[in-house]
């Protein structure tokens, strides 16, 4: 690259700093923008069995929400599938959220040797080496009604019976989901916490706070933006799962991503295209809400 | 399945074939050899046949295999993606009216008249069978070459050409059913509550219940395969309900659940593809694709040629079609417990005793075993269900698209989230 000083326009703006940001905006302009304005027009489309029709309607909204506001004959299928999954998402949120501070924690403030930390980190990693299917699959003969769990209690005499809410289960779905994703969140976390300056902790000590309170009053809320990116990796990747929701319960838990993916195979692109704008919009509106309340720039 | 080494081999040996054929046969290979683009789900898509069409004709066949899904939305939305599409017969009310197949010329395959009377009359051994849902018959045939519906009579233009049919039922664990089962009522008897399955693909599922609503007698339908809205909603009632009382383990989506499912004890009732069965039971355990007194849910399977076919191509693709009915390929299938469409080809090629087991329904006089040498089904077993007069002869619905099928969708979407 020439060291000439960059040209100057009329109005005095310099073109350099626009040309290195062309390269990035043109992906995302290609590979995000675009589709996903794609997405929201043909979700006005209307379609019938073998082709897909451009048109503006409404009929894959109003079809989505057929019957929701009729409340006295039960929820309608898509406030109680949003609802299964939120439900799924909630719990799955709240224990790797558990999980993934409590690894931090130990990580950064229990292991002295640098060394031995970034040792202990690698081995949570690990386990991601693997696909993240065989992670999921390897759970099914472990907890089927014939499987390693079910043996163990029913030989030592814990259950009589075989345990059916081990498989096929919301228990199920929630364990893979943390098995899976737990890192998400002590990797973010993690980081936070390893940029406290340990002096703020001496210095609660030292005025008088017990444990908890230093934990409550100072790693807390400093590791926020940590906690706040984990959860929006955990949150962004449930709500949008049907693989998981689907092999881990049986295929009889409801979940968007599993409405999404039916309807594509059944070539109602529009009628997915809709359900994808909804969710899309309903995550937005969760990620703004978190970020409202911890500012993740100013806290970084 | 490791087939790094033989795959390397092979290659090898196809090349040296191809080169020798070349040598021999200059007029097909002067202008370098056809690539036939293959898309379809992976049944029909050996490696076997692959290498005896290289070796019979010098067509190189490009496997593209594709879930069912997928077939459909590549016929209907990339024709130009492929060169031979083997498709399901219900699927072409969601291709046909696209226009991207040609109707395929009756005097350009040999043995069309021999093809078997399932899709020429809709008839066993003179006998009319069920044609509820998708029946092949219904939509074999188009009224011109370029037709986007379907013909009434046998006409010149044929739609597919059949590979492969069977006849589904409902799979059981006789050792721990411990008694006869034989009504598809039996799918709902929350007897085996918690221990029962279906498939979560909704036009097959949802036919699946119709033959057990029908059964319990809650319920005559004229037409499974076409219900109107009232049988539908009635249909996904009796699922939900008893999707609540516990009935169902679970719901499966590919082959290999449906065996898990099976082999682990999870289920001891479900619905179930052939070959699943098969494969529970090679791992030693029992499984009985059991006959029911209400009847088969069929299924068929075809080629069909995208419209832009054209030149030396389109008559590489008539030439496989002719080859894949001469017998070799027919028995190949017969042997995996499908029908091909050309029995008497078939027959030729395959043993005598091999024929008897598998199409005559007698006890095997030996060992039955797979392409790769492994037993099967031991000397003395009878294949479950019988001949195929017995099997396909009672076939009562086909797999189907209905004129609902939107509204189906949704309900089975609500049926899931209940």
């Amino acid at each position: 690259m020439s060291s000439s000083p960059p040209d100057r326009r009329p109005m005095g703006r310099p073109v350099a700093p626009l040309l290195q940001a062309a390269p990035l905006a043109l992906v995302l302009l290609l590979f995000f923008v675009f589709p996903l304005l794609a997405t929201a027009v043909v979700s006005l489309w209307n379609y019938t069995e073998y082709s897909l029709v451009p048109d503006v309607t409404q009929r894959n909204y109003v079809e989505m929400f057929e019957g929701c506001s009729n409340l006295g004959e039960g929820l309608c299928t898509t406030f109680r599938t949003y609802l299964s999954t939120l439900r799924l998402c909630a719990m799955v949120w709240a224990f790797t959220t558990l999980f993934g501070f409590a690894i931090s924690y130990f990580l950064a403030f229990h292991i002295r040797s640098d060394t031995m930390r970034m040792a202990l980190f690698l081995v949570c990693t690990a386990p991601f080496l693997t696909s993240n299917v065989i992670r999921m699959i390897s759970w099914l003969p472990l907890l089927g009604r014939e499987g390693v769990v079910n043996q163990f209690l029913i030989s030592t005499g814990v259950v009589d019976q075989p345990q059916d809410w081990l498989l096929f289960s919301d228990f199920s779905v929630v364990l893979a989901f943390v098995h899976l994703y737990t890192l998400f969140v002590t990797v973010p976390v993690f980081n936070s916490m390893m940029r406290i300056d340990r002096r703020l902790l001496e210095a609660a000590q030292d005025a008088g706070a017990s444990g908890w309170q230093t934990l409550w009053h100072v790693v807390i809320p400093l590791t926020k933006p940590g906690l706040v990116i984990g959860s929006i990796f955990v949150i962004v990747l449930v709500m949008g799962d049907f693989v998981t929701i689907g092999v881990m319960g049986g295929q009889q838990i409801a979940s968007i991503g599993k409405v999404i993916q039916v309807q594509m195979s059944y070539l109602q692109f529009p009628a997915a295209a809709a359900q994808a704008v909804v969710l899309l919009g309903l995550v937005l509106l969760v990620i703004a809400v978190m970020t409202r309340l911890i500012d993740i720039r100013r806290e970084l | 399945m490791d087939t790094t080494l033989p795959t390397g081999r092979r290659r090898l040996l196809q090349g040296a074939a191809g080169i020798a054929a070349g040598l021999a046969a200059p007029a097909v290979h002067a202008q370098g050899a056809v690539t036939l683009r293959y898309v379809g789900t992976a049944v029909n898509q050996h490696a076997g046949i692959k290498e005896k069409v290289k070796e019979d004709l010098g067509i190189t066949l490009e496997y593209i295999p594709v879930t069912s899904d997928d077939v459909v939305r590549r016929a209907v939305t990339q024709p130009n993606s492929l060169d031979i599409l083997d498709a399901e017969y219900w699927m072409l009310k969601k291709i046909i009216p696209s226009g991207n197949l040609m109707g395929m010329d009756a005097n350009r395959i040999k043995l069309v008249n021999e093809i078997s009377t399932v899709f020429t009359k809709g008839e066993v051994a003179g006998k009319k069978i069920g044609d509820q849902g998708t029946a092949p018959i219904k939509v074999s045939y188009l009224p011109t070459k370029d037709g986007k519906t379907f013909a009434t009579g046998q006409t010149q233009w044929l739609t597919l050409i059949p590979t492969t049919y069977n006849a589904d039922t409902l799979g059981i664990r006789p050792d721990r059913v411990g008694r006869p089962i034989e009504s598809w009522a039996e799918l709902l008897n929350p007897e085996f509550k918690g221990k029962a399955s279906i498939l979560n693909i909704p036009s097959i599922g949802i036919m699946d219940a119709a033959m057990a609503v029908e059964a319990m007698g809650r319920h005559k339908y004229a037409d499974k395969g076409n219900m109107t809205r009232a049988e539908i909603d009635l249909t996904m009632r009796v699922l939900t309900e008893a999707k609540r009382a516990g009935q169902f383990r679970a719901f499966w989506k590919d082959f290999n659940e449906s065996v898990n499912l099976m082999a682990s004890g999870e289920t001891v009732i479900q619905s179930m593809w052939s070959p699943a069965v098969t494969a529970v039971r090679s791992r030693g355990i029992p499984c009985t694709y059991q006959p029911l007194k209400e009847g088969y849910r069929a299924w068929a399977a075809g080629f069909g040629l995208p419209k832009t076919l054209s030149g030396r191509k389109l008559d590489a693709a008539y030439d496989f079609i002719n080859w894949f009915l001469s017998g070799w390929a027919g028995a190949f299938l017969n042997r995996q417990g499908y029908y091909s469409a050309v029995l008497s080809t078939a027959q030729k090629s395959m043993q005598p005793f091999e024929w008897d087991f598998w199409m005559m329904g007698k006890p095997a006089a030996q060992d039955i075993k797979a392409p790769d040498g492994t037993v099967m089904e031991k000397a003395g077993s009878v294949r479950d269900g019988g001949s195929f007069e017995a099997r396909m002869g009672a076939v009562a619905c086909w797999n189907a698209v209905m004129d609902e099928n939107d509204y189906m969708v949704r309900k089975w979407n609500e049926f899931i989230a209940a």
